[in-house]
């Protein structure tokens, strides 16, 4: 057997926050990416014009040694792969069993923040996300100020490429925090401060001072209830308040197609917090899990079904490119959502035994972006761009798995619907925005 | 309890470099993967077996593991030609994990030539050569 090196697991097994969809749209109920360009040294998340280099470690390493994960390396990190199972030999399984059924647990302090702060704070990053920043409104509820709305954005190129996905807080007037990719954290960090000249505006690493865990599956927040004293934030919104004693950023988002929050806090006090939600029974899960998970819901990642090379049009973020809010790249966002993307990210379940990974191609063109056996359905499973005429749920697709060929269909996103959609909705107005927006883009 | 077993390495099997076991039973040889390959491997969740009556070439691959995390080939410790094969590992391919040596076998030869066991290392060089 050739064994693999554990840094090329980190191809397979990338990891991130999470956003929300367009309830009825047909794209993805929720984006967030994570993950390294394929190839990209893990030491070019550090650069030299921006941000702090990455230590490599989580403030929760040692608790994640003294559980026996598994670890790899991951965008210059250690990350937790996966823990010890419990009762089987399939602890990747279990811990996505875990999540879809009850709750777990995931350290993603490896992803980067960026705090946008000044009376400018608005305009900048309206310039450079493809949502509608000036949806973001302040507040839980109106009667209680303080952080507010999040909203699932891409990052494109002037060319119409993704740089990064990533999703926005609103924390206070003119105030916002930014959660980036680990591996794009430095060039996110540089691409803001480049358009940030002339602007009364602060651009501030602030990867240092987080520690981010996400706590998610159909029962976290009963979970977390407990433990909270805050009214927990509903879905795709944020508030601030003690968790086990601990001041935390309570987000409603996560990137696992389950309810849950993701808990952003100082690095230092993220153990006691990590050992009170353990001590509640949430189990702790890992990178490999995460990617199953997210994979099922139809969740893209970055370097995976988002690049450089890719419009969100084609990748089905339509939704979330607000195109009259004149981001960077807009126009050419603009131009492949009138003309139609040439080729369509599908979801596909394989017909026959057998896993279809990322880099296989589709007979016919188009290639796979992410494949894996679903722990829910027992199949081959993945997302694929292929020609649009051939992106209808029902097509017969071929995909060459190593020289041998296998059936799949292309099937309706997303292969599981989790507790996520189960949510509170947008408003009207966003949910008929939403699908407006979509159904331009499938046209 | 310990859902997976602790690294072993029988002394009654005989080691080929790229982590493969035989048990040598006459003019007979079981074949599989060593405790250290399923254990870099992670999770097996899928496993094909090759045809009955596929000649083997010690050294080639023969057939491939896929785990969580990545596909792997698996090769051949010895030459020979394939008499029986582990049929139930299609639907529990997790035996590979659960009992490397046991229910986890991939494949019995005929073996071809006896003087190829001569390449292949016992139970204590074999864990050496892991590095500890």
């Amino acid at each position: 057997v050739v064994v693999p090196a554990p840094s090329a697991a980190a191809r397979s097994t990338r990891q991130a926050a999470t956003p929300q969809p367009p309830p009825e749209a047909a794209g993805p109920g929720e984006a967030r990416a994570e993950s390294p360009d394929p190839g990209e040294p893990a030491e070019a998340v550090h650069s030299a014009a921006g941000a702090a280099a990455p230590s490599g470690r989580t403030p929760l390493l040692e608790r994640h040694r003294a559980a026996g994960a598994k670890l790899i390396a991951f965008a210059g990190f250690d990350m937790p792969l996966h823990y010890p199972p419990r009762e089987s030999a399939a602890p990747v399984r279990e811990e996505h069993i875990a999540v879809r059924s009850r709750c777990g647990l995931f350290d993603v302090s490896h992803m980067g923040q960026i705090e946008v702060a000044g009376p400018h704070a608005a305009d900048l990053l309206q310039r450079l996300l493809s949502n509608d920043v000036e949806r973001m409104q302040l507040g839980a509820t109106p009667a209680r100020p303080g952080p507010g709305a999040a909203q699932y954005s891409v990052l494109c190129s002037e060319e119409g490429g993704v740089l990064d996905d990533l999703i926005a807080y609103r924390l206070g007037p003119e105030r916002y925090l930014v959660v980036t990719n680990a591996a794009r954290h430095a060039s996110d960090v540089d691409w803001f401060r480049a358009h940030a000249r002339g602007l009364e505006v602060e651009v501030r690493d602030a990867r240092a001072d987080y520690a981010m865990l996400a706590l998610q599956g159909p029962a976290a927040r009963e979970l977390l209830r407990p433990l909270a004293e805050l009214e927990l934030p509903a879905r795709m919104r944020a508030a601030e308040g003690l968790v086990a004693g601990v001041g935390a950023l309570v987000c409603g988002t996560g990137y696992t197609g389950e309810d849950g929050v993701e808990l952003l806090v100082a690095p230092r006090q993220a153990g006691a917090l990590w050992d009170a939600l353990v001590a509640h029974g949430a189990r702790p899960a890992g990178l490999a899990a995460r990617d199953t998970l997210r994979l099922e819901a139809c969740l893209p990642l970055y370097g995976n079904e988002l690049t450089t090379a890719r419009s969100p049009i084609a990748a089905g973020l339509g939704w979330c490119c607000r195109e009259a809010t004149r981001f960077v790249g807009a126009p050419a966002v603009r131009a492949v959502r009138e003309a139609g993307p040439a080729e369509r990210l599908v979801a596909f379940r394989l017909a026959e035994p057998g896993i279809a990974r990322a880099g296989s191609a589709v007979a016919g063109g188009g290639e796979v972006t992410s494949g894996a056996l679903s722990p829910c359905l027992g199949a081959g499973i993945g997302l694929a761009y292929v020609p649009s005429a051939r992106a209808a749920p029902g097509t017969a697709l071929e995909i060459d798995v190593r020289g041998r060929p296998r059936r799949a269909t292309v099937v309706e996103k997303p292969f599981v619907t989790g507790s996520s959609s189960a949510g509170p909705r947008p408003s009207r107005g966003d949910r008929r925005d939403a699908v407006l927006t979509d159904r331009r883009a499938a046209s | 309890m310990a859902a997976t077993p602790p690294a072993s390495y029988p002394e009654d099997l005989l080691y080929h470099p790229q982590h493969d076991w035989a048990r040598i039973e006459g003019g007979e040889a079981t074949l599989g993967i060593t405790w250290y390959a399923q254990d870099s491997l992670g999770e097996v969740v899928f496993y094909e077996p090759p045809p009955l009556g596929k000649q083997l070439q010690q050294g080639e691959v023969y057939a491939e593991i896929e785990s969580v995390k990545a596909v792997a080939d698996v090769f051949a410790p010895l030459s020979g030609e394939i008499v029986a094969v582990n049929d139930a590992l299609a639907q529990n391919p997790l035996a590979i994990n659960e009992d490397p040596y046991g229910a986890g076998w991939l494949v019995r030869i005929a073996v071809a030539d006896a003087g190829e066991l001569d390449a292949l290392m016992d139970a204590r060089s074999y864990a050496a050569s892991l590095g500890g």
